[in-house]
C-alpha cells in the first residue's frame, strides 16, 4: 500500500522534472499576480502592510488552482489513469499520493517563495515565518478539496472554468484563517487560534477529501 | 441467460458473466449478454465498430458497471471484491498507457509496481528487449506508435502470475514480429492455466479461440 503510494508520488515528481516549464509556470503566476498589486495601488506602505497578507493568499489560491486541470486530465488522457484505476492498492491512498505529489510541486514552493513577496510589501519581518506556517498548512488543504473537483470535472468540455467556479468558494475558509492568521500577527496579537483551525481544516480533508476524490475519479473515468 | 444461473455455484469457472448490458449515450450496445470461462481459456470478443467491445472489456474488468446484469470472479460479484479484483487481472486498453515524458523502462517498472508486482530492473529490461525496445533511454515521446505499443505491451512478460488478461486490440499498429510475439505470449499464458479476454479486427485471430459475437447481442 505505501509502495504504491511512494511509486506515484515518484511517479508525478519524475513528470514533473521531466516537464518543468509547467511548474515554472504556476511558480511565476504566483509571483507576477501579487507583483501586480503593488504597482496598481501605488506604494503606500501603511495600505502594502495591510493588504499584504489577503493579496499573497488570493495569489497562493488561484497559482494552485491553474495546475488543477492537469492533476488527473493528463492521466486521463492516455489511458494511465484507467491503470491507475486497476492498481493493487486502495483507490484512496493512491489518490492521496497524488494530492500529495500536487502539493510538492505547486504548493510547498509558494511557501518558500512568500517571504520574498512579503518583502515588497514592506511586512515587518516577524511576519514572515507567520505568513510561511499559514501557507504551510493551509495549502495542502487547496491541493486536497481541488483534486475533489479536478477529479469531478475530469473529462468535461470547459472544465477548467467549471472547476474554479466549483472549488474556489470551497477554498474561502482556508483563505480567512490564512490570511487572519496574519492579520493577527501584525495587531499584535498571537495567531494559535488561526493555525490550530487550519491545522484542523488539514487533518479532516487528508481525512475525508482522498474517499470523495476516489469515488468521483471512478465515477468520471467511466 | 438460464444457463448463465445455473453455473452460479460452478467453482470451474473463473469468470461469469451473467445477463449484462451496456448502455452508452442512450444508445443499448448489448443486452442479456452471458458467459462463462475457466481457466485454460481463451475468448475473443468479436463485432463491428462500435458494437461495444471496448465497453464489453471495461465492464469485465471493473472499469465500467454495466446497466444490467453482474460480472461474478470465482462465484463474487467483482465489484464488492474491488481491489482484490484488480490484482489478478492485467488490462490493456485502447490507448497505450504510457506517460510521454517518461523512458519506456520507466513506465514499465511504474506500471508494474502500481499493479503491485514490482519487477527488478533487470526483469524490465528484459522484457522490453524481447519487445524489441533496447534500453534506450528516451522518453516514450519520441517513440513511433508502434513502439508504443510495444512498450504496453512488454508489461505482459511481467504479469504471466496473473490469472486474467483482458486485451483490447493487443495486435493493433504492431509488426509482424510483434504481432507473432504477442500471440505466443497469449497462447502461453493460456498453456500455463489462465483465462484471456481479448478483441482484435484482424481477421487472423487466434485459432483456439472461443469467440462472443456481440453483433448477436446487440438490442
Amino acid at each position: 500500500m505505501l509502495a504504491a503510494a511512494r511509486c506515484i508520488v515518484y511517479r508525478d515528481l519524475l513528470l514533473a522534472m521531466r516537464r518543468r516549464s509547467d511548474v515554472a509556470t504556476a511558480l511565476l503566476f504566483f509571483v507576477i499576480v501579487a507583483s501586480l498589486f503593488p504597482l496598481g495601488v501605488g506604494a503606500e506602505p501603511n495600505l502594502l502592510r495591510s493588504i499584504a497578507p489577503g493579496v499573497i493568499w488570493v495569489a497562493a489560491l488561484l497559482s494552485s488552482m491553474l495546475s488543477l486541470g492537469r492533476l488527473f486530465a493528463a492521466d486521463y488522457a492516455d489511458g494511465t489513469l484507467e491503470q491507475i484505476l486497476l492498481g493493487a492498492a486502495p483507490l484512496g491512498v493512491v489518490v492521496a499520493a497524488k494530492a500529495l505529489a500536487h502539493w510538492l510541486v505547486s504548493g510547498m514552493p509558494l511557501v518558500l517563495i512568500a517571504p520574498v513577496l512579503a518583502l515588497q510589501y514592506d511586512l515587518p519581518g516577524s511576519l514572515y515565518g507567520v505568513l510561511a506556517l499559514s501557507l504551510l498548512l493551509g495549502t495542502p488543504v487547496l491541493s486536497l478539496i481541488g483534486a475533489i473537483g479536478a477529479a469531478l470535472t475530469l473529462g468535461l468540455r470547459g472544465g477548467g472554468v467549471l472547476l474554479s467556479l466549483l472549488v474556489l468558494p470551497l477554498y474561502v475558509p482556508v483563505l480567512i484563517m490564512g490570511a487572519g492568521s496574519v492579520d493577527m500577527a501584525a495587531a499584535g496579537l498571537a495567531p494559535d487560534g488561526q493555525y490550530l483551525l487550519l491545522a484542523a481544516l488539514l487533518v479532516v480533508a487528508a481525512a475525508f477529501a482522498p474517499w470523495a476524490i476516489a469515488a468521483a475519479l471512478r465515477i468520471s473515468a467511466e | 441467460m438460464q444457463r448463465a444461473y445455473r453455473k452460479k455455484g460452478d467453482n470451474s469457472h473463473v469468470l461469469q458473466a451473467a445477463d449484462l448490458a451496456c448502455e452508452r449515450g442512450g444508445r443499448t450496445l448489448f443486452l442479456g449478454l452471458s458467459f462463462a470461462l475457466s481457466g485454460g481459456e481463451l475468448l475473443r470478443i468479436a463485432g463491428p465498430n462500435g458494437s461495444g467491445k471496448t465497453s464489453l472489456l471495461r465492464i469485465l474488468c471493473g472499469l465500467l458497471s454495466p446497466s444490467a446484469g453482474v460480472v461474478r470472479w470465482k462465484g463474487t460479484p467483482v465489484h464488492s471484491l474491488k481491489e482484490e479484483y484488480a490484482r489478478q487481472l492485467v488490462y490493456l486498453g485502447h490507448a497505450p498507457a504510457v506517460k510521454d515524458d517518461l523512458t519506456a523502462a520507466e513506465n514499465l517498472s511504474i506500471a508494474c509496481s502500481l499493479a503491485g508486482l514490482p519487477a527488478s530492473e533487470a526483469a524490465v529490461r528484459a522484457a522490453l528487449e524481447r519487445y524489441g525496445l533496447p534500453g534506450k533511454d528516451q522518453p516514450v515521446r519520441k517513440l513511433s506508435q508502434g513502439q508504443r505499443r510495444r512498450a504496453a505491451l512488454a508489461r505482459l512478460l511481467l504479469c504471466e502470475a496473473l490469472p486474467l488478461w483482458l486485451l483490447d486490440e493487443p495486435f493493433a499498429a504492431l509488426d509482424a514480429a510483434a504481432v507473432e510475439l504477442t500471440r505466443g505470449l497469449i497462447l502461453g499464458q493460456v498453456a500455463r492455466g489462465a483465462a484471456v479476454i481479448y478483441t482484435t479486427h484482424q481477421a487472423d485471430g487466434l485459432k483456439e479461440s472461443r469467440v462472443v459475437n456481440l453483433d448477436a447481442a446487440a438490442a
